[in-house]
């Protein structure tokens, strides 16, 4: 029911939270099972290294060991790799090299966390004690970590199928029209920049808990996943060859994923064979270290990229070279990240007629990198926003200009960029004077010169992003390489009292999938909020679904339940027809009432629904009594939420220490459905991607290969006093092409924040002679920039 | 000084949540695990077991704690609270209640630690200044927030408690 706190468009309340606020929250590492065992997964504390013997005999004696398996036993019983759920096809037209990746070392070690044996135990200290007695026999050898020193001559080589490194080389646009754009260009800005490796750390760490009844032949895996159909599918189809009816996963309350949970892990896979190994369920939580060494982590790209101008300022073309580290194994949608994720996007907001980019995928002695929260896109925008700013610099532009000089204007959708999408709507000039009129852009030169009084320099920077998102149209996909669908499913089912159970493909760790879809449902259907529950994360109580990642949940989920509501309301028109002797066509549906046209004859929904399941005034010959429709929706194109993004720091010259004073975003997200919750999307992924731009970092040491960044002391991330309270605003045109008119928040502001961020600092210390930051500006290197521009000066 | 023996458990009596609770821990056994997963109690959550990300934070006698720091061995005798005792006969508390006002949380894993640090927090300095609640708040990782919900909350509590405004309390 459309009340004045829970309709379309109200900040609704969160259902969800009453049981995270008071200690109730379902958990995977909360689950125990009766008999439970324990599982500890010993890792390989080398970057590279050989094999020879694994000596699990005094592990198998020790106190309390159940069992311990290493990639032989696995072998064995015939247990596959884990699959890689994207292939791309190389420029010489041959796909990817894969190389296997098996679930437990076979041979080799590839990175510091690779799994080589599990102890399955009475108690978790019982199993780590164990696995400190496994005794493995290692040849070490030299590790490469870095992608553009992997694809040097010489260098170690991860895998024999893959010579110099090299898992493929793709490149999409028009190089002949890039290269005619440079040769007619008066300006031309290059870059050369690092979009630096993250880890997504999610609060929880990745848990499962597996078991196996023999009486039913089920598998059951509990599991911190953001998909846990396609978890279900890839493991039991491509690892452990299971039926897939017989394997049941199940994805309850989940600590926060950021992508990193996408994914379909070894751990998944081992836990779920060996508990019918073991006959007894096992639990494995992974410590804050472990996550740290074997979750997927994000970004890691190396690029130069050029942009071509007229004197007007006018962009001619782009150029763009990018190595992006794939890390040892590609992880399960690894390939698409840098490829169709980053290169489809380098258009950004504007015209630029023509672009071209290459993109070499290399394999190094590192974790695998896959999607992070933004996954390509975040990359994408940092390249095409320092570009844009830099060059506005160059030509002694306004930065304001330069962008609007360059949009693609209002009454020009759809528009067919150079690098294959077709955005369907926008309004770019909006957004961006919105967020100049929130940050108080006329106010800056005053607020920068009472900075300067105190010592401080302070500097504006700008970001006019786009991201591709509602991921995806499944022909298109899997033209481009995809191995799935990216449809969702999504079903309403009507009980006999009118309350009502949503299922949904969606998983929601976070986003408020309860209350947005609740929203939706309850206005729709004319029922109380109140009486809608939404389930989601179960393979047995959801016929499908593909997950939530590419801030597709409501764009794609939300649609397919959108989908399944219009059957309900179709068929209960022809319910009420029955009852209320009239024609169907004559039957008006609105907010839960249908009203025979022109008459006071009307039926409530509640009523069609007993009627339904209690028929016994009901057309029973042409129509099935219940009411419970199930919808698939696959969407026609990728949704485009745009913003501008405005960002103010403060840098003290003697520190090198920035301060974010103030952080503007104006976002264009299409309709939306719960302003809280955007507004808490937003604030989120401004926090990673600020947090990307001045704090986070995960290193490896070059020589070694070893994590150095292995915990919360040596990885930092934002903390409460490291943000500002931000201003966020929306500036929405509704997409054109799903019937709720949304295009997706949860990613926006880890793409748009990174590259204000460097440049309003860049812009701080202009006056200094500073033109060139990386990514984390973290005071020491800031302040090493303020010293060699001096230092440059000087000279 | 006490010693324990490391390889025995040992029994530990202590209060929990206002009723006296016995339970028998090895000394290595952290008081995090002690509680999830002896006394059943799994709304203190563990996301760093290094005492750096706050999100097991359970007050012992009253102060604020890290319970991934704390062997269920030291508890013996003392006085644990945890977030599951903070809504009483089933209704929300005044922090409980501003948290779901402002969104202060989104995937709840780090909020029962963030919530017992405030209750410890407002107990002793009612009327903070918002720099510092975020000073308290940086004993916190929130993944999901960016804090300013957060903080939204806790500075309204404090203004609340300090004057005259009451709220309706919520049902559970």
């Amino acid at each position: 029911m459309a009340t004045a706190e829970t309709g379309i468009g109200k900040a609704a309340k969160r259902k969800e939270d009453r049981r995270f606020l008071t200690g109730e929250g379902r958990y995977t590492d909360d689950i125990d099972l009766p008999g439970q065992v324990y599982a500890c997964f010993l890792r390989s504390p080398h970057a590279h290294a050989r094999i020879n013997r694994i000596d699990t005999g005094p592990a198998r004696e020790a106190p309390g060991v159940v069992a311990v398996y290493t990639g032989d036993d696995l072998a064995a019983d015939g247990v596959g790799g884990i699959p890689c759920g994207w292939q791309i096809t190389d420029v010489d037209g041959q796909p990817m090299k894969e190389p296997a990746h098996p679930a437990l070392a076979q041979g080799k070690v590839r990175y510091v966390g690779d799994q080589v044996a599990v102890v399955i135990a009475e108690s978790y200290h019982q199993a780590k004690d164990a696995a400190e007695r496994i005794d493995v026999d290692y040849d070490i050898l030299d590790a490469v970590v870095s992608p553009a020193e992997a694809l040097e001559e010489g260098r170690p080589q991860v895998h024999d199928e893959a010579p110099g490194n090299q898992c493929y080389v793709w490149e999409l646009g028009d190089g002949d029209a890039v290269d005619d754009a440079f040769n007619r260009a008066a300006h031309v800005t290059r870059l050369d920049l690092v979009n630096q490796r993250l880890a997504p750390n999610a609060i929880e760490p990745r848990a499962a808990v597996a078991s196996y009844s023999r009486g039913e032949d089920q598998y059951t895996l509990y599991t911190t996943s953001q998909n846990p159909h396609v978890t279900r599918l890839l493991m039991s189809a491509f690892v452990l060859n299971l039926p897939e009816h017989k394997v049941r996963v199940v994805a309850p309350d989940v600590g926060g994923g950021f992508g990193s949970k996408i994914f379909h892990y070894a751990e998944e896979a081992v836990l779920t064979w060996a508990s019918r190994k073991v006959g007894r369920p096992i639990k494995w939580t992974a410590e804050r270290v472990e996550s740290f060494m074997s979750d997927a982590h994000g970004r890691d790209h190396v690029t130069h990229a050029e942009l071509a101008m007229d004197d007007s300022g006018k962009f001619l073309g782009m150029r763009v070279n990018t190595k992006a580290n794939l890390g040892a194994y590609l992880s399960t949608f690894a390939p698409s990240v840098p490829t169709i994720l980053y290169g489809t996007l380098l258009a950004g907001q504007y015209t630029t007629p023509a672009i071209h980019c290459r993109v070499t995928g290399v394999f190094t002695n590192t974790a695998p990198v896959d999607a992070y929260r933004g996954a390509g896109r975040p990359e994408a925008t940092y390249v095409v926003e320092r570009l844009v700013s830099a060059a506005a610099r160059e030509m002694g532009m306004d930065q304001a200009e330069i962008r609007r000089r360059n949009f693609i204007p209002r009454d020009a959708f759809p528009y067919q960029t150079p690098v294959a999408l077709t955005y369907d709507v926008g309004d770019y000039d909006a957004t961006l004077t919105e967020a100049m009129r929130m940050a108080d852009v006329d106010g800056f030169e005053a607020r920068r010169k009472e900075a300067q009084a105190r010592g401080k320099y302070r500097g504006i920077g700008y970001s006019t992003y786009i991201e591709a998102c509602g991921l995806a149209p499944s022909n298109i996909a899997g033209a481009l390489g995809a191995r799935a669908g990216l449809f969702e499913a999504g079903e309403v089912r009507l009980h006999p009292t009118g309350k009502v159970t949503v299922f949904t493909g969606s998983h929601s760790h976070g986003q408020g999938h309860e209350t947005t879809f609740a929203q939706i449902v309850a206005s729709r259907l004319g029922v109380p909020y109140e009486d809608v529950d939404v389930v989601h994360g179960d393979t047995d109580r959801i016929a499908f679904g593909m997950g939530t990642y590419g801030s597709r949940s409501l764009a794609v989920g939300g649609s397919a339940i959108m989908k399944a509501l219009d059957k309900v309301i179709d068929k209960g028109r022809k319910i009420a027809a029955h009852m209320l002797e009239a024609a169907e066509q004559d039957i008006e549906y609105d907010d839960g009432t249908y009203r025979v046209a022109g008459t006071d004859k009307e039926i409530s929904m509640g009523e069609i629904a007993f009627s339904a399941y209690v028929p016994h005034n009901y057309p029973l010959e042409q129509l099935e009594p219940g009411l419970d429709e199930n919808a698939f929706y696959d969407p026609t194109n990728f949704t485009y939420p745009a913003g501008s993004h405005i960002c103010e720091v403060e840098v003290d010259p003697d520190t090198g220490k920035v301060e974010v004073v103030n952080f503007t975003a104006v976002d264009d997200f299409g309709n939306v459905i719960n302003p809280m919750i955007v507004e808490g999307q937003v604030h989120g992924g401004l926090a990673q991607g600020i947090g990307q731009a001045l704090l986070e970092q995960c290193i490896y040491d070059p020589d070694s290969g070893q994590l150095v960044t292995g915990t919360y002391m040596d990885y930092i991330m934002p903390r409460a006093d490291d943000l500002p309270s931000f201003r966020v605003g929306t500036q929405n045109t509704p997409c054109t092409h799903n019937p709720l008119g949304v295009k997706g928040c949860g990613e926006a502001g880890t793409i748009g924040s990174p590259p204000a961020v460097i440049d309003a600092i860049i812009d701080a210390l202009s006056p200094l002679g500073v033109r060139h930051l990386d990514m984390p500006a973290t005071p020491v290197r800031v302040w090493q920039a303020i010293q060699d521009a001096q230092g440059s000066r000087a000279a | 000084m006490k010693r324990l023996d490391a390889g025995r458990s040992h029994p530990v009596t202590f209060r929990l949540n206002g009723r006296e609770r016995t339970g028998h821990a090895e000394p290595r056994l952290l008081l995090s695990d002690f509680l999830r997963h002896d006394m059943g109690l799994t709304g203190t959550h563990v996301g760093c077991e290094h005492g750096v990300c706050g999100a097991c934070t359970v007050l012992i006698d009253g102060h604020a704690c890290r319970a991934c720091l704390t062997l269920a061995v030291q508890v013996d005798g003392r006085d644990v609270e945890t977030v599951e005792n903070l809504a009483e006969d089933g209704v929300l508390n005044d922090l409980q209640q501003a948290f779901r006002r402002h969104h202060a949380l989104q995937c709840g894993f780090c909020t029962a630690g963030i919530l017992m640090s405030c209750t410890d927090f407002l107990a002793r300095n009612p009327r903070p200044r918002e720099a510092d609640v975020r000073d308290m708040l940086t004993g916190h990782l929130c993944r999901c927030t960016g804090y300013t919900g957060i903080v939204r909350a806790i500075v309204e509590v404090a203004e609340q408690r300090s004057g005259s405004t009451t709220e309706e309390n919520e049902h559970v």
